[in-house]
């Protein structure tokens, strides 16, 4: 280890890195603004100014930009030196000749790199008299504000955009001091990873424009670390909320899992919350239209269920506690997973692949890392953004190698990016139709299931010859191939990806021997498998019957009442199945947050907290549990569905939940019950820890009006709620140093308010959290000998006359039921729609736009036409989950209706 | 005296067509180095004749080559570019050449890519050289239909494409990083060195980039030897040098000179001594970015190494004259303002200082300067030094300031005290 002198104190620092990040890593206060930990140096802000010398002889040294110059060992160097901290000065003074005076009234205030910085130079005294230059801003769609006199040029939006990614539309423009950064024209920003500009302009030039709507100050902001509910991939968020609505979502930094991003919908999907399909009070059927009190509700449920024969359907958005809470009132036998039934055989076959797989599931720092990677049926940006990221990253590993050799540091980020060029994988896909990872592919396929399982089996196949051969392969599927094998079995750290989303057990199947086959050659393969929500994976290690079977139970009068939990099960089966189930049934009991069909059709509807007002745990894809907070005291009769159903419990006497109190009991009980979730105490201190006798508190110490928020009401203070559930406080009081990194509620530090402030509860700058990356992984590989190649490759795919094979197309916004309730997001979902081939569309004489008619599983679906080029002839795409798309079992086989006569198009008009 | 730059270029006359310049030992020196030279022995020659690059920086050209990876394992294709971006305020003296003789500098590309086993060269021209980019294209076309670009030239291993590039008329393009990121369609912004261009220069290979006059002595290196090329100049620096005046004097020009004449020659001799009613008070003596020098520095030889001990540099060697009867602050602004608006806008102390430093001259022109300007400018000229800002464009523009400051403070100091310009 090089051992580097500041300020004359002798330093021990990590080899490879900059200046810069050692000086943070150290816990030193040295300002940047165009660095960035995931984005490496390019030395345009000048702001990370130290002056080094030569050797002890040497007073007068030379200043240098510390995130341009590697660590040596031996080096000297000042970060104290007078013309150091002079110049550094001056940068701020320059950077505000131009910087509008507006942090009272800018949304970046309080929380702001570019005021932490000023303030950590000393700059104070404005010398520059002449007028500011000023731009015109840009709308630049629902998620952000444009305000472009606040930049100060550093130029990491573009980095981040264009470089990092992969954005087209975000662009530098102009020359010396009139640079803009934005869009060529007004207009909706395309890329969904644009609401990282947020935290990436170090000020206030883009900015949260959801949090406008309702905006507070990051100190006056009620904070919990929270786990975003909209995928599989578990991405650690800190939520804020004041006067009692959630006011924002920010990135939670966890090295292993997110790293510094989130995609739009994790950060902007939070406003479902804030909906007004919220369901507030309890509601009894037949007491309405009165809502009745949490007591009533429950005596009235109390009530309903005793004697009745109960069964329970799960949830796969709901946690882990709030699931194990139904299965353990209603029984193992009576619970029901509650997810459709493709989904529930994929995500069984997920959970069994990653059981039985020798190979580890790579987190999603392990896939930027990942030197080959092989994806099958997943469009990631639409069903896993953030992993879709991280593959973006991973297609840099092997052109960096010869950057290593040009002896280029890695971070020189414009120097790397200049050698490299255009290089990029390998990569391969085979996905449904065109995604936006095609750019970076060394091949793309674009098939159906069966065609890309067959592929995957191929590829297996040439790596090991105990995964069976695929015969009638064409030449080309062939040579793909073997060019797949070839670049797998050379790569360093092999990665095979896929998931639930094409619908497919058979592609699945072919990525499990893939990987394999290739972890008996490679140890250091990867696998990662999506699966469709938040905690579908935690649902499926907790076990659960099918949907059908629920619904059978009822109608073979097997049971008669039925808890829903937080289940729109119009979402995940025919609406006219589900119809018949909540009709026969005598007992609905629905626990959501949200009204929606299904809760409709109930006799009582218990308001359950959404994840800003619960604590639970969640199971991502890759078996990593991870605990959210409930972020502020919930108002109305609202609680966690896992404490709703303890109480239910109580009230039926059943002995399991008699003294379920808060969240720890449910967790010991579940690990007591389900010895598959051994190791859980380990993702997050109990309620009773404390440190210094105190807990931690969910807000700064620079809260405000907490005596005059609610003089409306009262003028008299009021106790401030407990928490019975977490070692947090709902107040400002409590400790103040780090805690655990699991309920560290937002990161701050003194001198760094904003999200930058995460350097320092960091083992290394972009490295771990310093007490560990939050959540434990319930799922090792298989120990060697459990996997089981699979043998049944499927018949390549065939055209049927008249019909369509329809294959489920996943939009990252619109697909997701709880975002969907967001405006924001809500605005950028597509309308309805098929998607056709246009030679099938010509086929059936459709243009686009045109309405299509097809019968599926006995329902007839009326959607107007897209085309989409790539989508395989003889397929058509069905838009997954979108609010306006009946629910459909896919993929499955459509039958086109006759088309309507053209005038039934036409607008009805009355003569 | 020996002017083997400029000996076949007459003001009036179109440039030599291929044959003619044939025919006046025209491609001589591409015969005998790809016939008979290995490229090693072309570096080393280059070498030994202490060519000093005549873009500026005068940085030794076969040194610089020397950095070029060689061999059948280096990345390809390896780049030559000629910096025919004459963009520095003052200095118009590769236009002379590149209108007066294009295949002098064709010949001098295809013997500095045969240094260095270049694939591809292109000339990146100044957009504003209209004239110049109708020779060099015909050129290129004859050099291509005589065999002396394209593949296998006279019959060797040898292959060379060239291309003709227009840039848009930025002087950052004069910046050798700056111009590969132009030339590659990308903004004209310098990049961090290392990694040098040697290294990973155009789309990340190996590239040379030289100037203009540069190349066109590499012909009459080849064909003449190191000694030859040494002995043309007065002083340790090899070669003739085109130098240039522009300014209130009798005869602004351009001339090639041995290398080392003095001020005061190019001064009174060739540019025929002030105008009538005008005194010199100083000079910038290498363009826009060079220190000023004044009245004791007359008899100081152009080269680059005492040009240097003067105080100030060499630069592409075309000085412009300051005169008694104008207000040095004007002239500074004026100046500023160019750099002002040159900067590319990358790094901070340029893209918001010099902005800044031109405000406030303008102000001390107008005769509203406060006497705490001078604090401003004078912590603009210590902070916009080499190395603090990202590229040399800030320091060249604070080289007349600096040096403005230290001859002509009292003009600066008279300005704010009477509140006018003693000059208006």
């Amino acid at each position: 280890m090089p051992t580097i002198y500041i300020d004359n104190v002798p330093y021990e620092v990590k080899p490879g890195k900059n200046l810069l990040e050692a000086c943070l890593t150290l816990g030193k206060d040295l300002p940047y603004f165009c660095w960035h930990p995931a984005m490496g140096s390019v030395g345009a802000c000048r702001q990370c100014a130290v002056k080094v010398f030569k050797d002890e002889a040497d007073t007068k040294g030379r200043l240098i930009m510390s995130c341009m110059e590697p660590v040596r060992d031996q080096m000297r160097l000042s970060i104290e030196e007078p013309e150091a901290r002079e110049f550094r000065e001056h940068v701020i003074e320059w950077l505000m000749t131009n910087h509008p005076h507006d942090c009272a009234v800018c949304d970046e205030g309080g929380s702001c790199h570019l005021q932490d910085m000023t303030v950590m130079t000393g700059h104070a005294y404005r010398r520059f008299q002449f007028k500011k230059r000023t731009y015109q801003n840009q709308y630049l769609g629902p998620f952000l504000n444009h305000e472009m006199n606040r930049c100060i040029q550093c130029y990491r939006c573009v980095r981040y955009y264009k470089d990092y990614a992969g954005g087209k539309d975000l662009d530098v423009f102009g020359a010396h001091n009139h640079v803009y950064f934005g869009r060529a024209e007004d207009g909706v920003l395309e890329s969904e990873f644009s609401g990282n500009l947020v935290e990436v302009c170090p000020t206030g030039v883009f900015t949260d424009k959801t949090l406008k709507q309702h905006y507070t100050r990051k100190w006056d902001l009620t904070m919990a670390p929270s786990v975003c509910h909209h995928c599989s991939l578990g991405c650690n968020i800190t939520a804020g909320e004041r006067y009692g609505s959630l006011r924002q979502i920010v990135n939670r930094y966890n090295g292993e899992v997110n790293g510094y991003f989130l995609c739009d919908r994790g950060r902007f999907g939070y406003e479902f919350v804030n909906s007004p399909a919220r369901v507030k009070k309890a509601l009894v059927r037949s007491k309405l239209p009165e809502a009745v009190s949490r007591e009533e509700a429950l005596q009235e449920v109390g009530a309903k269920l005793k004697g009745a024969r109960l069964i329970g359907i799960g949830s796969p958005r709901a946690s882990l506690e709030s699931n194990f809470a139904l299965k353990a009132l209603v029984g193992e036998d009576n619970f029901h997973s509650g997810v459709s039934d493709t989904d529930y055989d994929l995500v069984n076959m997920s959970l069994k692949i990653l059981q039985s797989t020798p190979a580890r599931t790579f987190s999603l720092r392990e896939v930027e890392k990942a030197d080959a990677v092989f994806i099958l049926g997943e469009d990631l940006i639409n069903t896993a953004p953030l992993l879709g990221l991280a593959v973006r990253q991973s297609v840099r590993q092997q052109p960096m190698e010869t950057v290593m050799q040009a002896s280029i540091p890695y971070w020189q980020d414009a120097a790397a990016r200049e050698l490299v060029q255009d290089q990029h994988g390998p990569l391969f896909m085979a996905t449904l139709t065109a995604t936006k990872l095609d750019e970076i592919t060394t091949a793309t396929v674009h098939a159906s299931p069966d065609t890309i399982a067959r592929l995957g089996f191929a590829v297996a196949n040439l790596i090991s010859a105990e995964s069976p051969e695929v015969t009638h392969l064409s030449e080309e599927e062939q040579a793909l191939a073997e060019q797949i094998a070839q670049a797998l079995v050379k790569a360093k750290r092999p990665l095979i990806i896929s998931g639930c989303s094409s619908g497919s057990e058979a592609v699945l199947e072919a990525a499990a021997n893939l990987t394999a086959a290739l972890h008996a050659q490679n140890p250091e393969t990867g696998i990662v498998l999506t699966v469709p929500e938040c905690n579908s994976m935690g649902l499926a290690m907790l076990g659960g019957h099918r949907l059908d079977s629920a619904f059978a139970a009822i109608h073979n009068n097997y049971a008669d009442a039925v808890i829903i939990l937080e289940n729109n099960l119009h979402r995940s089966a025919d609406k006219a199945e589900v119809d018949r189930f909540l009709g026969k049934a005598k007992q609905v009991i629905v626990l959501d947050h949200l009204h929606h069909a299904t809760s409709e059709k109930a006799h009582v509807v218990l308001p359950a907290g959404a994840f800003s007002e619960a604590d639970g745990t969640l199971v991502n894809n890759e078996g990593r549990a991870q605990r959210f907070y409930q972020v502020y005291p919930t108002a109305e009769d609202i609680q966690e569905s896992w404490r709703w159903l303890a109480q239910i419990g109580q009230a039926l006497h059943v002995p399991l939940m008699s003294q379920w109190e808060n969240l720890d009991d449910v967790t010991r009980a579940l690990m007591e019950n389900e010895p598959r979730f051994k190791g859980l105490e380990a993702i997050a201190p109990p309620a009773g820890f404390r440190i210094a006798g105190q807990k931690v508190p969910r807000e700064t110490h620079r809260f405000s009006g907490r005596t005059a928020m609610f003089a409306h009401h009262s003028v008299s203070e009021p106790k401030p709620p407990e928490d019975p559930d977490a070692p947090l406080t709902f107040t400002m009081e409590g400790y103040r140093g780090q805690p655990p990194s699991p309920i560290t509620p937002f990161f701050w530090a003194p001198g760094w308010n904003s999200m930058q402030s995460v350097n320092k509860y960091q083992d290394e700058v972009g490295g771990h959290l310093r007490y560990g990356d939050p959540g434990v992984r319930l799922i090792e590989p298989g120990q060697n000998g459990t996997h089981r190649f699979y043998h049944d490759v499927p018949e390549d795919f065939q055209p049927l006359k008249d019909h369509l094979f329809l294959l489920p197309l996943p939009h990252i916004f619109g697909s997701e039921e709880l975002s969907s309730f967001s405006p924001g997001i809500a605005e950028r979902a597509p309308k309805p729609f098929v998607a056709l081939n246009p030679l099938d569309a010509q086929k059936y004489g459709l243009e686009a736009g045109e309405i299509l008619s097809f019968s599926l599983n006995h329902q007839t679906f009326r959607l107007p036409v897209k085309l989409y080029p790539e989508l395989p002839l003889g397929t058509a795409g069905l838009p997954k989950g979108l609010p306006d798309v009946p629910f459909a079992e896919v993929p499955a086989w459509a039958i086109i209706l006759k088309q309507e006569p053209a005038w039934k198009n036409q607008p009805h008009t009355i003569s | 005296m020996e002017r083997p730059l400029t000996k076949h270029i007459h003001p009036d006359r179109e440039p030599l067509s291929l044959q003619e310049y044939e025919r006046v030992g025209g491609y001589q020196a591409v015969r005998k180095a790809l016939l008979e030279l290995t490229p090693e022995a072309v570096v080393t020659l280059v070498k030994d004749s202490n060519l000093r690059g005549r873009g500026g920086a005068g940085f030794n050209t076969g040194l610089k080559w020397s950095f070029v990876p060689m061999g059948p394992d280096v990345p390809r294709p390896k780049y030559l570019v000629a910096n025919a971006d004459e963009m520095e305020p003052g200095t118009f003296k590769d236009r002379m050449l590149l209108e007066g003789n294009p295949h002098q500098l064709i010949e001098g590309m295809i013997l500095a890519s045969y240094a260095i086993g270049a694939d591809i060269s292109y000339v990146f021209l100044r957009w504003a050289y209209k004239k110049a980019a109708h020779g060099i294209i015909k050129a290129i076309q004859e050099a291509y239909a005589a065999g002396y670009l394209g593949q296998n030239i006279l019959g060797t291993e040898f292959s060379l494409e060239m291309h003709l590039h227009t840039g848009v008329g930025r002087y950052m393009c004069g910046e050798e990083t700056a111009l590969l990121n132009a030339l590659e369609g990308k903004r004209a912004m310098p990049r961090a060195k290392p990694p040098f261009p040697q290294v990973s220069g155009l789309y990340g290979k190996p590239t040379i980039v030289n100037n203009v006059e540069t190349l066109c002595c590499l012909p009459h290196i080849v064909n003449h030897g190191a000694e030859w090329f040494k002995g043309l100049s007065r002083t340790q620096d090899a070669g003739t040098k085109i130098y240039g005046v522009s300014g209130k004097v009798k005869r602004p020009g351009a001339w090639e000179l041995p290398m080392g004449v003095t001020i005061r020659e190019l001064v009174e001799e060739y540019a025929g001594g002030m105008l009538d009613g005008y005194k010199f008070k100083g000079a910038l003596p290498g363009g826009a970015s060079t220190d000023f020098l004044v009245e004791q520095h007359l008899d100081t030889p152009m080269d680059y190494t005492s040009i240097a001990a003067a105080g100030s540099r060499m630069g592409t060697g075309t000085m412009i004259i300051l005169d008694d009867q104008t207000c040095p602050v004007g002239f500074v602004h004026n100046l500023q303002h160019f750099f002002a608006q040159e900067s590319c806008g990358f790094c901070t102390p340029c893209r918001e200082g010099l902005p800044w430093v031109e405000k406030v001259l303008l102000s001390i022109d107008r005769g509203e300067g406060r006497p705490e300007d001078m604090n401003i400018l004078d912590f603009h000229t210590k902070y916009l030094g080499p190395g603090n800002t990202f590229c040399a464009l800030a320091p060249g523009a604070m080289e007349p300031l600096q040096s403005a400051l230290k001859y002509f403070r009292e003009d600066f100091e008279r300005h704010i005290h009477d509140h006018q310009c003693p000059w208006k």
